[in-house]
């Protein structure tokens, strides 16, 4: 488990309206991102944030009009770039709580470079990936996870696409955190969240969200109520990975491969994978990532490992270096090297 | 500076007494030509002349030794007077292979000097560089004086007791040979003896193979009857005070450096490396105990928004690239304006459209600058005119972009970033503090409430409690910040924008002329063409004629009284080195008709290409 690093609390204790900007929330009716809106002002509020150290930066995409709608510190800047954005704020001001907000197109299509980088560098930011698996605000192209075969826009006779797995791009981006949640469900996206704010380091969470004008149903074929149960794992740490509505089934590793077992039948619980989020090696964790057909979906938190934040190590490296050269001399340095006079 | 006691007295020769001397150094790539030019720089320096250099090298990391793309080049010129430029055709040529003097033959002054090493004019080398016959001995060369030195055999006897290999011992030979022009030239030997001792102060039998090879070509120079005379170029009159010999990168960092202590802020450069901008990187990387960060991004685009980042959270954000990066930073920039925030972004100019010539000097980024992103997004523009004032220009970069909230451009090119000049050391203590004065109320904060004279909004940074607010790259409502569709609203913001920057002329000083105030001829110039337009325009005024000149400094805006003074000349010329960029802009602003001088060749402007231009027209 990351340590809590939360600033101390205000007084009185912060709702989730001092949260809320004076901003109108211009998203469709129905949209997936107000579950996400009203989740996060509650994570921040039960964490007691200060307002004044909260930055959310923004790309474009439905996802960016987020910081509009944060009483907080906001950029939205433009296409992809957020992370690149943040990692500057972050790096200005260690002491502010920086959260990238973007969108499947933004962060993995335009952005991709930039949320590679972010991520293998550890910065000390917590990025929230919407994924709809369809562009939104521009009213409906197939985006780099849309489903191959997808009809769209602008693929009306299929997309011919292999989609991105989000959590296996953040885990094989080395990312010190890695997540997902759902947006139909607040007390899980609540948890999941709040670990991320609580993580020291890059946190990465994709968020499984509707757009119910361009793609409506985008998840149903997981989330749906009656399959939801048989579909979707939640990890838990240290907890053996069961699912199903009676908690019945398990995975198992065979092989190289994960396989889903049934409980009681000459298996027993002991048999089953144990999540451990704090394994520094990924493997297991990227196994659970892949899409397979025959496996259940998990969400929670995948990985969980502690490393120095890309901040924190600019930091000590300028704060370090100053005190064994000194702190810089301007005109010690003008006056250095092979130099001679003129005189009158 | 006193003669140091490590020279020995000279032979009875001619010595003649000389106003100004230009030397090439050419070689292979591999051949230390560079740090030639730059050793013989830094003694010259030191003995008092003023001097221009121009380094030219390829951009291939090692072409194949030998042969033509391979060769590298340096050219000094020093003067006991005060010049502004390396010189236009050398007086002297040390080429250190055939593939060296074929390239720069064409250059040299037609009763110049060639100095080869005639070891290196081998069969092969001949045939490598295209040669069918050898020109030290067919007559190829004409009336120029030839004088052949066989310096890689002469460098292996003088380090006959050196404890290095035949390769190491070979790598010395450019200082054999510099030790040759030393004494040609009478430098002194000290600056560049201290300098090997410091180089290579971790191996002994380095500094002394290296220190031996040049007293041996010094020696070599002072005892055979090769040379009838030797040179000497009397100290010039330069303005009293410390001098130190600097690049225009070395001063950029410098000027970073000052301006961030200015504003007691700490600086962010984020930058991606890119020819001729990553030197800059890699020294500010060297000065982080000045309150410096320096983030390599994964790209162009990263490294600017991580600076707007970091501008946004209070910092003196600073991204340095060259024409192409620019063309990637571009709609962050358009952000940066949106955002209205304090940004500088370097602009190392070299010769394009697209990869072009990395390595070779083009003035033709003006117009990316000024107008090269999407929609009226306009930004402040300033070009520094020598490598000493690229250190000046920096200072001046920081203090409008904090003061207006507002981008700004600084073009530097590669020929202002690594040629050098000696350089008078600024009393630190009278440049001005940078003062962030635009602070805001709390009780009555609005993002976008204008200073009434800069039109600057409140730098209101992360952290501070009470002003939180959004902004972004979508339209502002004004006062508030919030997005706006309005159609006034944005015809408002969009001429407040330009306003904003057009107010940054009330900052800029008169505009100095030189000559004249009126007349027949002006000539106006921007960036590094500087020192040829300037030496052009004093040739031509030395003889009488007249001929005013004015050097840009601000590009844009104009300075407010540009407009009245071309008005008082029947004539502008405008020498650039692109097809008529500033030339575009002028007509463009004052609806005057302005002649151009255009060159682009990845070279700077000889002196005489200007001079011409101008003795045609008056």
């Amino acid at each position: 488990m990351a340590t809590m690093t939360a600033p101390a609390p205000q007084t009185p204790k912060p709702t989730r309206k001092d949260y809320e900007s004076d901003q109108e929330v211009r998203w469709c009716p129905g949209c997936g991102d107000y579950s996400i809106l009203a989740q996060m002002q509650r994570v921040c509020a039960d964490l007691a944030i200060p307002r004044e150290k909260l930055v959310f930066v923004s790309g474009i995409g439905c996802s960016s009009r987020f910081p509009y709608y944060m009483n907080t510190y906001g950029f939205h800047t433009i296409h992809g770039r957020a992370p690149a954005i943040a990692t500057g704020v972050k790096c200005a001001n260690p002491d502010l709580m920086v959260w990238v907000m973007t969108g499947d197109g933004d962060g993995l299509s335009i952005g991709g470079n930039h949320m590679l980088h972010t991520l293998r560098r550890n910065v000390d930011l917590k990025i929230v990936l919407f994924n709809n698996r369809i562009y939104g605000l521009t009213k409906g192209q197939t985006s780099p996870t849309s489903e191959m075969g997808k009809i769209t826009k602008s693929t009306p006779i299929g997309s011919i696409e292999h989609p991105i797995q989000p959590v296996a791009f953040a885990l094989a981006a080395e990312a010190t955190f890695v997540a997902r949640a759902i947006d139909g469900e607040p007390q899980h996206m609540q948890e999941v969240l709040k670990r991320a704010a609580q993580h020291k380091g890059v946190a990465f969470v994709e968020v499984f969200q509707n757009c119910n004008i361009f793609n409506d149903g985008a998840w149903e074929y997981l989330t749906a109520r009656e399959i939801r149960d048989d579909r979707i794992i939640e990890l838990r740490h240290g907890q053996p990975m069961k699912f199903g509505k009676n908690l019945d089934k398990g995975l198992r590793l065979k092989g190289f491969r994960l396989e889903v077992v049934q409980l009681g039948q000459g298996v027993s619980e002991s048999d089953l994978l144990v999540h451990d989020e704090t394994d520094e090696d990924a493997s297991l964790a990227f196994l659970l990532s892949r899409e397979n057909p025959d496996l259940p979906v998990p969400i929670g938190v995948f990985r969980s490992v502690s490393h120095p934040t890309y901040d924190g190590l600019m930091k000590a490296q300028i704060d370090d270096y100053t005190s064994k050269r000194g702190k810089g001399d301007l005109r010690k340095l003008i006056h250095s090297g092979q130099r001679w006079t003129v005189g009158a | 500076m006193s003669t140091p006691s490590t020279e020995p007295p000279k032979s009875q020769r001619v010595k003649e007494v000389i106003e100004r001397v230009t030397i090439r150094f050419a070689g292979d790539s591999g051949d230390g030509i560079q740090l030639s030019g730059n050793q013989f720089t830094l003694a010259t320096a030191m003995a008092g002349n003023d001097l221009g250099t121009l380094p030219d090298f390829p951009a291939e990391i090692r072409a194949p030794a030998g042969t033509l793309p391979g060769v590298s080049n340096f050219q000094i010129s020093f003067s006991e007077k005060s010049i502004h430029t390396p010189g236009d055709a050398p007086d002297v040529l040390v080429a250190m292979n055939p593939a060296a003097l074929k390239v720069n033959l064409k250059d040299l002054a037609k009763d110049g000097t060639i100095i080869v090493n005639s070891d290196n004019f081998t069969p092969v080398n001949l045939k490598k560089a295209g040669y069918t016959s050898n020109p030290l001995e067919d007559g190829s060369l004409g009336s120029r004086r030839v004088i052949q030195i066989p310096i890689n055999e002469l460098n292996l006897k003088a380090l006959e007791s050196s404890p290095l290999s035949k390769k190491e011992r070979d790598k010395c030979r450019n200082f054999y040979a510099l030790g040759v022009i030393y004494w040609l030239y009478d430098r002194p030997l000290e600056p560049t003896l201290q300098w090997i001792a410091d180089k290579f102060a971790k191996n002994p039998a380095v500094v002394e193979a290296n220190q031996t090879a040049l007293r041996a070509g010094y020696y070599y120079a002072d005892t055979t009857e090769i040379f009838t005379h030797s040179y000497t170029v009397r100290k010039a009159a330069l303005p009293p005070g410390e001098y130190r010999n600097i690049t225009g990168t070395e001063a950029m960092v410098l000027g970073l450096v000052a301006g961030a202590t200015l504003a007691e802020t700490q600086l962010f450069y984020g930058s991606y490396p890119i020819t001729p901008a990553s030197d800059i990187l890699h020294e500010l990387a060297r000065h982080k105990n000045y309150g410096i960060a320096t983030f390599q991004a994964e790209d162009e685009i990263a490294a600017v928004c991580a600076a707007i980042g970091a501008a946004y959270a209070g910092n003196i954000g600073v991204t340095g690239t060259s024409g192409p990066g620019v063309a990637l930073k571009g709609e962050a920039i358009g952000l940066a304006v949106m955002a209205e925030l304090p940004l500088v972004i370097i602009n190392v100019q070299r010769a394009g459209p697209s990869t072009g010539m990395p390595t070779k000097a083009e003035q033709s980024d003006l117009l990316q600058a000024v107008v090269g992103r999407n929609s009226e997004c306009p930004v402040a523009v300033l070009a520094p005119a020598t490598p000493a004032d690229c250190f000046n220009t920096a200072i001046e970069a920081i203090r409008i972009a904090v003061k207006y909230m507002t981008p700004v451009f600084v073009l530097s090119d590669g020929f202002l970033a690594n040629s050098s000049e000696p350089w008078l050391l600024p009393d630190i203590s009278t440049l001005e503090k940078i003062t962030i004065s635009h602070k805001a109320d709390v009780n009555d904060f609005k993002p976008y409430r204008r200073d009434p004279k800069t039109l600057a909004r409140p730098w209101v940074i992360p952290g501070m409690p009470g002003f939180e607010h959004r902004i972004g790259g979508l339209e502002k409502e004004d006062v508030t910040g919030n997005v706006s569709y309005d159609p006034q609203n944005h015809e408002k913001m969009t001429l407040t924008r330009a306003e904003k920057v057009r107010r940054i002329a009330q900052d800029i000083p008169p505009t100095q002329i030189v000559g004249e105030p009126s007349g027949q001829l002006l000539v106006i110039g921007w960036g590094s063409t500087y020192g040829a337009i300037t030496s052009a325009v004093e040739n031509v005024r030395a003889r009488g004629k007249k001929v005013s000149y004015v050097h840009l400094r601000h590009l844009w805006p104009f300075p407010s009284d540009l407009g009245e003074i071309i008005r008082r000349f029947e004539t502008v010329l405008v020498p650039e080195m692109n097809l008529g960029q500033l030339k575009l802009l002028l007509r463009g602003e004052y609806g005057l008709p302005v002649i151009g001088l255009h060159k682009v060749q990845g070279r700077p402007f000889k002196i005489s290409e200007i001079q011409s231009k101008i003795e045609e027209l008056i």
